[in-house]
């Protein structure tokens, strides 16, 4: 009889909620709205995140979250501050426009890179859990960096695997595993996944699940390696869990020795 | 008139509430997931109607968009 795995026995607790999936994904640079509707449901993600923006004002029609809400939980960013100060001001206004104390919080110094400005990071976490949103910081691959995170009283720590869209992967797994397992709190890999494979590595690495965006939705096909993307998760989750055979030097025979012919 | 600062660009209007101001940028006040912060303070839907916009405010209309 095949065991399954139900996922209710592994779920993801973040804050006071709980999730079956691991992966979390974003809503935008799909080709078009239906796409974007497909993939993110292919990839089985309950958590998607959003940005807050000016309104359009030439503009009209229906909002992302028109499409999105009801069905995922929402998750609004502050992706576009450079300081503490406007992440602060992003975080109040998304908190106002979808009643949510959720954030995922982004803090940029750099344009080329989107590389986290860890400075301003730690102030304005500090000062968001301070108003009692439940913090989820974008973060470099730093122990001591995620750690202080932590400390502060962030819901999860999200360390990038490489730059944002960039789709190098994990590109230091020995960080990763070390704020694994410094951390209790949820680990998530939030940037730079570029492929299935980048996925499952970061959960074989212990991960708690794993925040992507462009690599599916800039895909050559955003709903297949939605589904891609899934398995890779449940996947490596699985794998982690299972406890893996140790790398080593000299092989280890898989077929019995003893009555061989020809012995 | 006011002369006013929306989502970054001056503009003069003959405005006095945040509903008012709305509607003049042809925004809806009705309309669902908007946020509006004046000089850096968020004020809620609740007080559109209320809030004054002053000469030389600074006044932020958002709602959500796609994103990472």
């Amino acid at each position: 009889m095949q065991r399954m795995y139900s996922p209710l026995e592994d779920a993801l607790t973040i804050a006071d909620k709980t999730f079956t999936s691991r992966l979390l994904i974003g809503s935008a640079q799909y080709p078009n709205n239906q796409v974007m509707l497909d993939a993110i449901a292919a990839s089985g993600a309950q958590i998607v995140t959003v940005a807050i923006r000016r309104v359009d004002l030439a503009g009209g029609g229906e909002t992302v979250l028109d499409l999105l809400e009801g069905d995922y939980h929402i998750l609004p960013n502050t992706a576009g501050c450079y300081t503490a100060k406007d992440a602060l001001l992003t975080a109040e206004l998304a908190r106002e426009a979808l009643k949510t104390n959720w954030i995922k919080l982004e803090v940029i110094g750099d344009r080329e890179t989107l590389y986290p400005d860890v400075e301003h990071l730690l102030a304005a976490a500090a000062e968001m859990v301070r108003r009692g949103f439940i913090v989820m910081p974008y973060c470099t691959d730093d122990p001591i960096t995620c750690r202080k995170l932590a400390d502060l009283g962030c819901a999860a720590v999200m360390p990038l695997g490489s730059p944002i869209g960039s789709g190098m992967g994990i590109l230091n797994p020995y960080n990763i595993e070390i704020i694994r397992a410094e951390n209790s709190i949820p680990v998530i890999v939030d940037a730079g996944i570029g492929t299935a494979s980048d996925a499952a590595f970061a959960m074989e690495l212990g991960c708690d699940g794993v925040l992507l965006a462009s690599a599916v939705s800039r895909a050559h096909d955003p709903v297949r390696m939605a589904t891609a993307m899934r398995h890779a998760v449940e996947g490596g989750r699985h794998a982690f869990r299972a406890g893996r055979i140790p790398r080593k030097r000299h092989a280890e025979a898989s077929s019995p020795q003893k009555g061989v012919i020809g012995t | 008139m006011s002369r006013i600062r929306i989502n970054g660009e001056k503009k003069s209007l003959d405005v006095s509430t945040v509903d008012e101001l709305l509607r003049a940028e042809a925004v809806d006040p009705a309309a669902r997931f908007v946020a509006v912060a004046i000089n850096g303070e968020v004020i809620p839907r609740g007080r559109w109607d209320s809030e004054r916009v002053k000469d030389g405010d600074d006044v932020e209309i958002v709602r959500p968009a796609p994103g990472g």
